[in-house]
């Protein structure tokens, strides 16, 4: 009997044991995924931060590392974002809307939906050969600003309608209703009532589609974005190079102190991604509160 | 004219008007389509142009690729080879930490852990490519030197394990929900069968998301074969048919960017070489999502 109670007992502390240890496996898995973060962010910091001064942000590109900067690059990727949003924000939202409040289920819809499920998978370099073949050879639009815009609206449009979706999922089919009875038309219901209260989730979904293709590089590559751009761009058919271009440029070049430009244009470009995050979050735990349902 | 008429006037006008918005919302839904159709007759045109001087056999059996050559050889193979290669070393890297981690938030971690944990897991996956190139060259590469001492500047390990840091928050967060869709009661039951929490996770909830799991591992694959700039930097630029991760390699995404980066004029063969190799491309990652996309709706239908 006591013999029983002995093992019965060394199986529980065996038992304990193992639990532990494996707590402390799954613990570690997470700590070591948050821990290379860390070391990449203070590696990145230690070789780039005594590079970023004033000079850094309003130079041009140059064969002298010392004397390179990211000014054309910095206003290249501003620009080419706000176009992006502008083509790929209005066309989301519209495309989000007709599947959720307009589309009956049938083929067509489910046939659109699962191709917006695919398309968020394809490649982005894929959308640079689509870029390259369409925007700038078909429609001879050349290596422009126009070009990489629309290829990147045409990248991030399945992740603005699917994360606008959502958002319009979460309007409760309740409010819909009530303004139906009213004698509200369709569109009028969506204008007033479902957009206004989805939007916020909608913006949230949308900075960070936005802050995706900030980062960018491989289409527009393909397009052939130029690395060595010493001037601004001055209108929507002008040659262009961005944030992450420039970064590649750096990052390929032989040279150590080249390196040191780009880990200083990386930390540059990592700030303006975590303040997008940052808003995104903000926005959706602000919005979160206010509406509770 | 009668009121019955004048309203029936409005209402016909106003639905004109909701019409035309309604036609231009299903625009915007065409629109997804009509990219669909953009992406695949481009590559289909190309690559056509393509196989009309060298025949898809001798594209699918060539042990060499070397389009930019004198002598030139147009097998896709050692580019393939080179994908795998890389891909392979980032599920290994993935899969393990992804898994473990997805099952530690879901099984173990307190609601204020998953408040911090979830939002950096969102940052790592936000990291945009190039930076991660930066790493796997400039910082991961020397390291491994250090312990590997046959290990060249470009090689498939480093871009490897970064990749796999890189789809990691992927395949923790599609394994999380997995595990999180897995019903209470099986969750109890093993509980009350006086289960610990590790046979729990193990032996119960992991087999229960099995298919849940597998279809965010083959989206993950999906996602490192597609990738590009990490690859392109820090993998080098040799297309070998080798399985050895310490040398340098050429993979499919970094060939079609080398050609881009260098002035290959239009219409030639080696500028068609890009398409042949973005079809492939365009084919392979869309077979494994879509694998992925029908296993995962299996998977929730059953417990849903």
């Amino acid at each position: 009997m006591s013999i029983c109670g002995t093992s019965l007992n060394r199986l529980i502390a065996r038992q304990h044991q193992r639990e532990r240890w494996f707590r402390a496996l799954a613990a570690s898995a997470v700590a070591l995924a948050l821990t290379v973060l860390v070391v990449f962010l203070v590696d990145v910091f230690a070789d780039g931060l005594p590079r970023l001064n004033w000079q850094f942000f309003t130079s041009f590109p140059s064969r002298k590392a010392e004397q390179a900067g990211i000014l054309s690059a910095l206003v290249g990727s501003v620009y080419l974002i706000i176009l992006t949003a502008v083509l790929a924000v209005p066309l989301g939202i519209g495309a989000a809307v007709y599947l959720e409040e307009y589309a009956r289920n049938n083929f067509f819809t489910r046939l659109i939906e699962l191709n917006i499920a695919n398309l968020a998978g394809v490649p982005s370099i894929i959308y640079g050969i689509l870029g390259l073949e369409l925007f700038v050879r078909f429609m001879q639009l050349e290596r422009s600003l126009i070009a990489g815009a629309l290829t990147l609206a045409l990248l991030i449009l399945p992740i603005v309608i699917l994360a606008s979706r959502e958002a319009l999922r979460a309007v409760p089919l309740s409010l819909r209703e009530a303004s139906f009875a009213l004698g509200a038309s369709r569109w009028q219901t969506v204008r007033y009532h479902v957009l206004p209260l989805a939007l916020p989730g909608m913006l949230t979904g949308i900075i960070l589609a936005l802050s995706r293709a900030i980062g960018e590089t491989a289409p527009l590559l393909m397009l052939g974005a130029l690395s060595y751009v010493a001037f601004l761009p001055t209108g929507l058919k002008s040659p262009f190079t961005t944030l992450p271009i420039q970064i590649f440029n750096w990052v390929s070049r032989p040279q150590a102190e080249f390196a040191v430009n780009a880990a200083a244009g990386i930390i540059v470009l990592m700030v303006i991604l975590l303040f997008l995050n940052a808003l995104a979050i903000w926005l959706r735990n602000k919005y979160q509160k206010r509406y509770q349902w | 004219m009668s009121f019955v008429q004048q309203y029936a006037r409005r209402r016909a006008r106003v639905n004109w008007g909701e019409l035309a918005l309604q036609s231009f919302l299903a625009f915007c839904g065409l629109l997804s389509i009509c990219t669909t159709i953009g992406i695949v007759a481009v590559l289909l045109f190309e690559s056509l142009q393509f196989f009309r001087h060298i025949p898809v056999w001798q594209f699918l059996a060539d042990r060499e690729w070397s389009p930019l050559f004198l002598a030139k050889h147009f097998g896709i193979a050692p580019l393939v080879a080179g994908t795998l290669l890389t891909t392979a070393i980032a599920i290994i890297v993935a899969l393990p930490l992804g898994l473990l981690s997805a099952i530690f938030l879901s099984e173990y971690a307190t609601p204020r852990a998953r408040a911090v944990i979830k939002p950096v897991m969102e940052v790592l996956a936000g990291v945009p490519t190039v930076v991660y190139g930066y790493f796997a060259l400039l910082f991961v590469t020397p390291l491994l030197q250090k312990v590997i001492p046959g290990l060249q500047g470009f090689n498939a390990l480093s871009p490897g394990i970064v990749m796999g840091i890189m789809i990691l928050p992927l395949v923790a967060s599609l394994s999380e929900d997995a595990l999180f869709a897995v019903p209470r009661s099986l969750r109890e039951a093993a509980y009350a069968l006086g289960s610990s929490k590790f046979q729990v996770a193990l032996r119960v909830i992991v087999p229960a998301a099995f298919s849940g799991i597998t279809a965010s591992v083959i989206l993950a694959v999906s996602r490192a074969i597609g990738e590009t700039m990490i690859v392109a930097i820090a993998a080098g630029q040799q297309p070998v048919l080798t399985a050895n991760p310490l040398a340098p390699v050429e993979t499919m995404t970094a060939y079609i960017v080398q050609v881009s980066l260098g002035d290959t004029p239009y219409g030639t063969l080696e500028y068609q070489t890009i398409f042949v190799v973005g079809l492939s491309l365009f084919v392979l990652t869309f077979g494994l999502n879509l694998a992925s996309h029908r296993l995962k709706r299996k998977f929730y239908e059953r417990f849903v």
